[in-house]
């Protein structure tokens, strides 16, 4: 009974950050709900649209195709940022003074801004001015992301590796200082390979922070908008229009703020659907081999 | 205190009261059946019963979605029917 009754009164505890949560996010996703659902021609009048917008919007050819480069973009730079983190954090030094080199090289780009990365990368990509356009130039490759959205891609997806790569490797770094040194005596007993206790002892022990470094590399490159706005403002065309920039161009470009929420809410939906699965996911991989290693 | 900003309408509003609604009766259930009821359904991961309500409306939007690409002639009371018979299965079988 009087653990019940404590636990009671932890919930006014909770009440300031409900009440942040609610001025900051539930109103605001309130509004756009009730947007979504309406049509306006701005002085804050609205018409009744009813799901109309939902309806054109899963018939439109360019929702459809911001959707698949998005996808595209943040199955790409999982799949290459991940890994690469791995193999960085494996191999930075555990003590003596590479420790703190390493750590606040690997920090240096995420201290930097959005928009700055996008500023540097735009002009290092250049073909008259930059030092990787002008280099790959020199070399006879034809490499130009104003023009070719290959090359587009090209540098959207280098930079965003060269930009969070870090963060990767910080989180599975510190998931590798947290394993006992008693694990790898253990392994050093039994003769076993490097390969095997990466598999057996690092990346079980790397689980946990790698589901978070998933999810939010997953989030943060799902909802991309400043760098690739920056470096070729969506184009050549509209090959590097990712959602983000889609629906800003609808929202204030075209000022079409009915079709605008819509696309919001969809975008929300794929992003809570996506997070819950993975998490789950995860998190029950790494409940079995609790059990597992329990029992 | 107006709110004319936010755009209200009798469908949203009533859309989010439902909500508020099965989220208050979720808090009355809790207290009286504490422990959230975990189970290990069709899915094969641990459920409790808030998990199942996000699971139905999480999948109610995407049928309402998916009724609107596939049948847009339709009327959407049928996508609201399906979720209700799926809101339905997930708290039997998940």
């Amino acid at each position: 009974m009087i653990a019940k009754q404590q636990n009671q009164k932890a919930w006014f505890m909770v009440l300031p950050v409900f009440l942040l949560v609610a001025f900051s996010a539930v109103i605001p996703l309130m509004t756009v709900v009730n947007y979504s659902v309406q049509d306006t021609f701005g002085n804050n009048q609205f018409f009744w649209a009813g799901v109309d917008w939902f309806r054109n919007l899963v018939h439109s050819e360019r929702f459809h195709s911001a959707f698949l480069r998005q996808l595209l973009f943040s199955g790409i730079i999982l799949a290459i940022e991940i890994p690469l983190g791995i193999l960085i954090a494996l191999s930075m030094p555990r003590r003596g003074w590479g420790v703190p080199v390493c750590l606040i090289t690997m920090a240096l780009p995420l201290l930097i801004p959005w928009n700055v990365v996008g500023t540097i990368w735009q002009i290092f990509g250049r073909v008259d001015i930059g030092l990787l356009g002008y280099s790959l130039t020199a070399l006879g490759i034809d490499y130009n992301y104003t023009q070719d959205p290959l090359a587009a891609w090209f540098t959207v997806v280098i930079m965003d590796i060269w930009h969070w790569t870090s963060l990767v490797v910080l989180l599975c770094y510190a998931g590798l200082c947290s394993i006992p040194d008693a694990y790898y005596q253990a392994a050093r007993i039994d003769g076993a390979s490097r390969l095997a206790i990466f598999r057996y002892i690092q990346l079980p022990k790397m689980q946990r922070v790698l589901l978070i470094a998933f999810l939010l590399r997953f989030m943060d490159s799902f909802m991309i908008y400043t760098e690739p706005f920056v470096i070729t403002g969506g184009g050549p065309g509209n090959s590097t229009t990712f959602l983000s920039i889609d629906l800003v161009k609808l929202a204030v470009g075209q000022f079409d703020l009915g079709p605008a929420a819509a696309m919001s809410l969809i975008y929300f939906l794929v992003i809570l659907l996506l997070c819950y699965v993975f998490y789950t996911v995860m998190s029950n991989i790494g409940m079995e081999s609790t059990n597992h290693g329990g029992s | 205190m107006n709110l004319n900003w936010m755009a209200w309408t009798v469908p949203t509003a009533t859309f989010f009261i439902v909500i508020f609604c099965l989220l208050v009766a979720m808090t009355v259930w809790e207290i009286r059946r504490p422990g959230g009821a975990p189970r290990v359904g069709l899915l094969r991961f641990e459920t409790t019963r808030g998990d199942r309500l996000f699971i139905s409306l999480l999948g109610s939007a995407y049928i309402h979605i998916l009724w609107l690409a596939l049948f847009p002639a339709l009327s959407l009371w049928w996508a609201f029917a399906f979720s209700f018979l799926y809101a339905l299965a997930v708290f039997r079988w998940v």
